[in-house]
């Protein structure tokens, strides 16, 4: 944590002073280069503030450095690279080995990467002069001090001052910079702050909109706590006015007896009904939280990125939403309520105890240090026991949610004898675990019951002996037992709180896991609403990565209001996640996404996706109705509107033919309906809330011929006026296209329409050609292998 | 597109050699120079030795080397040091110290390749190779190896179960 901050930390305050001598050096530049040097050494790290003074000529300046932070062999070892007026120098060590390269017309500088390493490497001409690799937690600093190189080299070479740019762009996405901000907004360091461990307040935020009922909870059981304290109480009298007169040959005063009975049965109804209203009004309100909760947390993940969902497994979060939340809510309603019922109860007692006799109170209450102490140290083991019981758990469901959905293939390749195995395996697993905390688990209950015993062992011999000294009556022993017999079946009972609070406590953690991720696609901060939308999209220097892979690169792109672009490239050449990026889905990790001259990041994300319409190669159909499908972008669709979408997405008539027409209820999935019949439907789909921007991902891949040309005529419907990307393996089916772009490893390499790029016969000519003679087994087998595997394993 | 032959017999002359660029350089026995090109491992983690197949700069593969001892000992050289450029998946020897139970924690390790820090964002960047051997992902996408759970120190193996 430390060092990367600090990281962070030098890059801003480089950042800031940077901008600050940019000017120094611009109006020194002037002055002949005389630059005050002092105050540049202060924005580099302190180690090396040596090693550069040694190195620099006195009147050196320092325009830009950059720490790197492993060797030519991928060793973590922290270097320098420092960018003077005049050179570059390399410091490899603090102690010697400088590199230093003059600047000369031939030099200059390019950054890479590749699985988690960068590169920047210096050429002169052709010749490489040196590789230096980083990883890429610094890459925006590299790229940064790789502009200032190539800026400073450039006047070097022409005599020039460097001309500062009108227009500031945020070096990593590539947006426009205000001028009083140097900071992007989008581009704000990530918080790598862990939640606090203390989870279960943090349910407090879920509680508080229930307070009062809480608090009058709270007061019933104060109430109902005190009236089951009286019966212990009456049994003094009983004892010593009542019995102990009797064995002593007085009579029994009756009218005395039916008093303290009556005492005794009124005291019992009334801690019966104001428990049961205690109960009833608590368990009310824990119901309503854990519903809470659990919704909160739903809506939380339905707004998480696709890149959230693209790491998490569907068992894990099932359960997490699922198990979890109603387990801090029984946690809630019962043990809590118990907990606090004990405590209060414990408390009373002790106070009770004291005022009739504080020895007999004191010998009392001794077992309680010990099992307080008890608690503490089994309560550690226990809470990582719990945690890890969690994870096994989600574990057991993951195979679930894997094997469920994917029972198809399962069956074909006749594995089920593997899946049982594995579902064994992880039952295994979740055994082992529980058998490691029930070990400690089962140990600890009887440990308390054996304190207790031993402490009702130290009333009874301590109790007789005062008895024997006459400094309590037989009522006040009798009466203390009552009580400590209550007293430390409460105990034993406050014990389990342990195991269960931890439990809820870890699945409070695993929930607010959840609600604490922030989507990697956040929502703007200062939101630009757009009125009129015309659909001009400008991709300016697009960079993404999956991870560490490197899948767009620097792609731009303008594509213009109605135009039509045809998106074509061999497979995994980065396709679909141009869609996903131009939906938002993810967000470019490098250069920026405007749409209509607003970058994408602006725009509120609910707001900007309505104005696109996307039609994916698997449509995917919710359980119910055709008609509730064909609406599911606007719901408040009338009839007219929904059946006019599928007439013109050519659906309407397969509709009728089904037996109840447009109620006719889809499964799971679109269970039912031949693919071209679910891709027709998800056509409509598009069609109904008419989009400005449309996006066709494969939509016509994987039908017949037949088919293929009853969407085509529906795409067509669809395509008319709107800012269209469509992709497509047939190539011929992007005949309407106004310009086709051919993407090769995430870079666009031609433009053009069909005519001009055959001409050029380049990469497109190459595709066009492969698939008329239809033998270029990369392009359509290869392909359509990928999407029967994608698709099995979707299903 | 034309079609390049794999060379899958290892007595076939080809040779690797470095361009004055400083990249990779494969001479085929057909005379065919290709610049740029790269070596990648088919299994780099269950059997890093086996199967090496060198790409061109477009990534398509060249060639298949079933084993890198069958070939000649400049070639060999040339190779290794280029892996050695390129792969990085540091193997985790000893976990000194974790910032917090909870995710995102920061991790101080010693790996094969010097100390580092790591970002865990989330528990399930831990991947579960084999029973023993553990792949983690930190928050710049760099993949650190845990190769046998059994060999770390006590004390690692304590931090790290608190994850698992
Ligand atoms: N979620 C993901 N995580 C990691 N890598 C991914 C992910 N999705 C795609 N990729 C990789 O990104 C590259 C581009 O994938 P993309 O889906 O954009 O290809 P495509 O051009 O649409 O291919 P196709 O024509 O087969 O649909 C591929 O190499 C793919 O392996
Ligand atoms: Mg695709």
């Amino acid at each position: 944590m430390r060092s990367r901050h600090t990281v962070e930390v030098y890059q801003k305050a480089r950042h800031n002073c940077l901008s600050a001598l940019w000017i120094v050096v611009h109006s020194a530049a002037v002055n002949n280069k005389i630059l005050p040097s002092s105050p540049i050494y202060q924005v580099l790290p302190s180690h090396w503030i040596a090693a550069a003074q040694s190195q620099l000529q006195h009147n050196e300046p320092i325009i830009a450095w950059l720490e790197i932070n492993l060797d030519p062999l991928l060793h973590f070892k922290k270097q320098l690279l420092v960018l003077s007026a005049e050179r570059l120098l390399h410091i490899s060590d603090p102690q010697v080995a400088v590199v230093s390269y003059p600047f000369q017309a031939n030099l200059h500088c390019q950054h890479h990467d590749h699985a988690g390493v960068g590169s920047l490497e210096l050429f002169d001409g052709e010749i490489r002069l040196a590789r230096w690799n980083y990883t890429l937690a610094h890459d925006a600093a590299v790229a940064r001090f790789n502009k200032q190189f190539t800026l400073q080299l450039a006047s070097f070479v022409s005599g020039e001052p460097i001309a500062t740019e009108d227009v500031q762009y945020c070096p990593n996405c590539q947006t426009e910079l205000t001028a009083d901000t140097l900071e992007c907004a989008h581009c704000d360091g990530e918080i790598d702050k862990p939640p606090s461990t203390w989870t279960l307040l943090r349910l407090w935020r879920f509680a508080k909109p229930y307070q009062w009922q809480l608090l009058g909870g709270f007061l019933l059981m104060l109430a109902s706590t005190a009236a089951t304290l009286v019966p212990p109480y009456l049994t003094i009298p009983l004892m010593d006015k009542v019995l102990i007169p009797y064995q002593n040959g007085a009579p029994i005063d009756y009218g005395m007896v039916s008093l303290l009975l009556a005492g005794l049965l009124g005291s019992a109804l009334l801690a019966w009904s104001l428990g049961w209203a205690r109960t009833y009004i608590l368990a009310l309100v824990s119901e309503r939280i854990g519903a809470d909760l659990r919704t909160i947390t739903y809506e939380h993940l339905l707004r998480l990125s696709l890149e959230y969902f693209g790491g998490k497994r569907t068992g894990d979060l099932m359960s997490r939403i699922g198990s979890e939340s109603d387990r801090i809510c029984v946690f809630l309603s019962l043990h809590l309520l118990d907990f606090a019922t004990d405590v209060l109860m414990i408390l009373m007692t002790a106070a009770i105890l004291i005022s009739i006799n504080a020895k007999l109170a004191l010998i009392t209450l001794l077992p309680l240090p010990f099992i307080a102490w008890m608690i503490h140290i089994v309560r550690d083991r226990l809470r990582t026991g719990f945690e890890k019981i969690d994870r096994v758990w989600s574990q057991v469901s993951n195979v679930l949610a894997d094997t469920i959905p994917g029972i198809r293939v399962v069956k074909a390749f006749a594995q089920e004898g593997r899946e049982a195995l594995r579902f064994r395996e992880a039952n295994q697993h979740n055994l082992i675990v529980n058998d490691r905390i029930n070990k400690i688990w089962s140990l600890f209950s009887p440990s308390v019951t054996l304190l207790t015993e031993i402490g009702l062992l130290l009333v009874w011999a301590f109790g007789i002996w005062q008895v024997a000294h006459n400094e309590i009556s037989v009522g006040v022993l009798t009466a203390f037992l009552a009580y400590i017999s209550r007293f430390y079946t409460r105990l034993d009972s406050m014990s389990r709180i342990v195991s269960v609070t931890q439990k809820a406590a870890s699945g409070a953690k695993r929930i607010f896991d959840i609600l604490d991720h922030v989507s990697s696609v956040p929502e703007p901060s200062n939101p630009v609403h757009l009125d009129h939308v015309s659909g001009r999209i400008e991709i300016r220097g697009a960079g993404f990565r999956y991870g560490n892979r490197s899948v767009i690169k620097d792609l731009n792109l303008v594509i213009e209001p109605g135009e039509m672009i045809g998106l074509v490239g061999h497979s995994g050449s980065g396709k679909s996640t141009m869609v996903n990026l131009m939906c938002r889905f993810y967000d470019v990790s490098a250069g920026s996404i405007s749409l209509d001259g607003v970058n994408i990041r602006s725009i509120p994300i609910s707001e900007y996706r309505r104005n696109i319409g996307l039609v994916l190669q698997e449509p995917f159909l919710f359980f119910g109705s055709i008609a509730e499908n064909i609406a599911y972008g606007k719901p408040e669709a009338t009839r007219g509107e929904i059946v006019a979408a599928a007439r013109a997405a050519h659906a309407h008539e397969f509709i009728l033919r089904l037996p109840h027409g447009y109620d006719s209820l889809v499964g799971e999935r679109g269970h039912g309906l031949s693919g071209g019949e679910r891709q027709r439907i998800s056509i409509a789909r598009a069609l109904l809330i008419d989009p400005r921007i449309l996006i066709l991902d494969e939509a016509t891949a994987s039908v017949d011929t037949e088919t293929e040309k009853e969407i085509q005529k529906a795409l067509d419907n669809l395509v008319h006026g709107r800012t269209t990307i469509a992709i497509a393996h047939r190539l011929s089916t992007l005949h309407k296209a106004n310009r086709l772009v051919v993407l090769d490893q995430g870079q666009i390499v031609e433009v053009g329409n069909h005519d001009e790029l055959m001409a050029r016969e380049g990469a497109y000519y190459r595709l066009y050609q492969a698939q008329a003679r239809n033998v270029d087994a990369d392009l359509d087998d290869l392909s359509s292998a990928h999407h029967i595997i994608d698709k099995e394993l979707s299903e | 597109m034309e079609q390049i032959p794999l060379i899958t017999d290892q007595k076939a002359p080809f040779a690797l050699t470095r361009n004055a660029g400083g990249q990779l350089q494969l001479n085929t026995a057909d005379g065919t120079i290709h610049d740029g090109v790269y070596p990648v491992r088919a299994f780099p983690i269950s059997a890093a030795d086996e199967g090496l197949s060198v790409m061109s700069a477009d990534s398509h593969e060249l060639l298949w080397i079933e084993r890198l001892s069958d070939l000649d000992k400049d070639s060999q050289k040339h190779l290794a040091a280029e892996l050695a450029q390129r792969e990085f998946m540091p193997e985790i020897q000893s976990i000194h110290q974790v910032s917090s139970f909870a995710t995102p924690s920061t991790w101080q390790v010693t790996t094969d390749r010097g100390d580092a820090d790591l970002v865990l964002k989330a528990e399930d960047h831990i991947r579960r190779l084999t029973q023993t051997s553990l792949l983690i992902t930190d928050g710049h996408g760099i993949n650190f190896l845990i190769r046998d759970l059994e060999q770390l120190d006590k004390q690692s193996r304590k931090l790290l179960d608190r994850f698992l």
